[in-house]
């Protein structure tokens, strides 16, 4: 349409006023330097501010150009930044020796297999500890989190960038962001004692109908399990994974729409061809993101878990750890050992968030060649 | 393959804004027909309401008749998919799907037809590509991303993608306005080649283009801001730049206003 703005065909305009510039004499470049402050223009005396702002004037015929000063705010600024840049370098290294040099000592006091032992013994004469349940835990709690949020945030997503009246959309929009905003804590207290009673019948359920599926079968007793702990998780990832992906696909370029709608696609193909492949990226990304808070999400899976450090395909059965909630449980009544092995198991989830995040990056990084050009 | 459009008191509105007003015409089968006037006076209204684009903005909406070999297009049983794939359009700057590649940019439309077949699509392709004269210039590199093409071929590219699915019409929104003058060549070459096949409908702010592309000319203008466009004049492309009718028409073309 004539009448919506359009962004490069208006970019030759430019052209007819660079001129001017140019004609005005060299002097015109001085104008780039930052406005001097009164404190700054002492020692130049009466040469004055007026000079370095009006180029047309005569700096340049008084002979001398305005000195550079040494002190300015460009590089006390640009000082300010490398010093925040440099300090959140310094904290990470000061993490990492701090939970290295905690955490080795309690390797070695560990008598069973750090990656194979399934079992959290740490505090007693000869400790016993492993990582494989509570990682195999974490990594399978969050995964089904993913697998029930992300269909369901894409869904809210779409509906509230594509089909949703305005006036609904914002509303709905700001009650997802509302949903992001409850503490954890909360949602564990909620997950515990409302989610617990449905999430059981359910489980009993599942268990009599489809038993012979490993992930539902087992004797019971049910509800205090991998599949509550997921359900609250889902919900808590749900906000962030929602409103990314709202953010990117309200980003789908209008020309791509109409491309696909002028070709004859209904609304839903419209989405499928131009809307989805363009925030392709967006919702890995969103979905990464999602990801990271659940393999990190400590006190609402302390509360919802069964806490028991084995490693089972059962998700109904009471039961499961992670390694954040095992961490806030276990930290009370660690001694000395007890804390150096929580430590080497955090370090532990560092890594496994460190694999993700570098897969999703893989990932986005892949078809780069299309996406770049989409911008 | 080719269709007439008869517009009859078409008048479209965003919100509350009436745009254009009684646009009345008879667009013949097989013809160029331009429509030119000055900015703000609706001619890329009028243009979106033939494929029912128009609506696509929110509040926006169409009054009056407009058929195309005698039916309503908005008639209200009738599927406004049908409607854009008999009626295709080209916008005014090139609008590749960014995560395609050239060639499932032009299958797009086929795709959404349902067409699943390889060798179709292939075919189809070749044909749809030869037509928009770009064929030998992306032959070798059909799985690139069509966004890496410059700004001419994106373009022929848009119009082998419209043309793909066999429309019955064309429509194009200022095809050239974002192309240099040797890619505005290719795209007018391709309508005259084009014609024999299509109707085309298209608007331009390029006097010259529309005198040396089109058969008919329309001249859509407005008394001022905020009033409908409306149609001051519309007759063959050469009657338009020698002799026109109206005096508005005459100041327009001749640079005289707008």
């Amino acid at each position: 349409m004539g009448d919506i703005p359009h962004r490069s065909a208006d970019a030759g305009t430019g052209g007819p006023h660079v001129t001017p510039g140019h004609a005005r004499s060299a002097g015109a470049a001085l104008s780039v330097d930052p406005p001097v402050t009164p404190l700054d223009r002492t020692p130049d005396g009466a040469g004055g501010h007026t000079d370095d702002l009006d180029p047309g004037a005569g700096a340049l015929g008084g002979g001398a150009l305005p000195r550079r000063r040494a002190l300015d705010a460009e590089r006390v600024f640009q000082g300010f930044t490398m010093a925040a840049g440099m300090a959140v370098l310094g904290v990470i290294v000061a993490i990492a020796i701090f939970l290295v040099a905690r955490a080795v000592p309690a390797l070695n006091a560990n008598t069973a297999n750090f990656f194979t032992y399934q079992g959290w013994l740490p505090n007693e004469s000869e400790p016993r500890f492993g990582i494989g349940a509570l990682a195999f835990g974490t990594l399978l709690t969050s995964f089904l989190a993913l697998l029930m949020a992300v269909p369901v945030a894409l869904g809210v997503a779409l509906y509230l960038s594509h089909y949703a009246p305005r006036r609904v959309g914002t509303v709905l929009g700001f009650l997802v962001d509302l949903l992001a905003a409850v503490p954890s804590v909360v949602f564990g207290l909620w997950g515990r004692d409302y989610l617990y009673g449905p999430v059981r019948d359910l489980s009993v359920w599942l268990n009599t109908y489809l038993g012979w599926i490993p992930i539902f079968g087992g004797d019971g007793p049910f509800g205090r399990s991998i599949l509550l702990g997921s359900l609250v998780l889902a919900i808590m990832v749900l906000p962030i994974i929602t409103s990314l992906s709202r953010e990117v696909f309200l980003q789908t370029p209008t020309a791509n729409e109409e491309a696909a709608l002028a070709l004859g696609a209904t609304r839903w193909e419209m989405i499928r061809i131009a809307v989805l492949p363009y925030g392709r990226p967006g919702i890995i990304g969103a979905t990464m993101l999602g990801l990271g808070r659940a393999l990190g999400e400590t006190i609402a899976l302390a509360m919802t878990l069964g806490i028991v450090s084995t490693i089972s395909i059962n998700i109904i059965e009471n039961g499961g750890n992670t390694v954040a909630a095992n961490i806030a449980n276990a930290f009370g009544e660690a001694n000395d050992v007890g804390r150096g092995a929580l430590i080497a198991s955090g370090l532990v989830l560092f890594a496994i968030t460190l694999v993700v995040n570098m897969t999703a990056r893989a990932i986005i990084h892949r078809r780069r060649e299309f996406t770049e050009t989409a911008a | 393959m080719a269709t007439r459009i008869e517009a009859t008191n078409v008048t479209a509105y965003y919100g509350s804004f009436k745009a254009i007003e009684n646009i009345t015409l008879t667009v013949e089968p097989k013809t160029v027909t331009a429509l030119i006037g000055p900015s703000g006076c609706g001619k890329s209204t009028f243009l979106r309401s033939i494929n029912r684009m128009h609506e696509v903005v929110p509040g926006a909406r169409v009054d009056g008749r407009l058929t195309i070999d005698g039916q309503d297009i908005y008639a209200r049983d009738v599927d406004v998919t049908a409607v854009r794939r008999m009626i295709g359009m080209v916008f005014q700057r090139p609008n590749p799907f960014p995560t395609m590649s050239i060639f499932e940019n032009v299958v797009a439309g086929l795709r959404l037809n349902g067409v699943r077949r390889r060798s179709v699509l292939e075919e189809a392709a070749e044909r749809a590509l030869r037509a928009a004269n770009l064929w030998d210039e992306v032959k070798d590199r059909l799985g690139k991303p069509g966004a890496g093409l410059s700004g001419g071929q994106q373009q022929r590219l848009c119009i082998a993608r419209t043309i793909a699915v066999e429309p019955q019409v064309v429509l194009m929104d200022e095809p050239c306005s974002a192309l240099d003058p040797i890619s505005t060549l290719a795209i007018e070459d391709l309508m005259f080649r084009l014609k024999d096949r299509y109707t085309i409908i298209i608007v331009t702010h390029n006097m010259q283009q529309a005198a040396r592309v089109s058969d008919r000319t329309a001249f859509f203008s407005i008394e001022r801001t905020g009033e409908p466009g409306r149609l001051v004049e519309y007759d063959d492309t050469q009657k338009i730049f020698s002799n026109p009718r109206e005096k508005r028409t005459e100041d327009y073309i001749t640079g005289r206003f707008g």
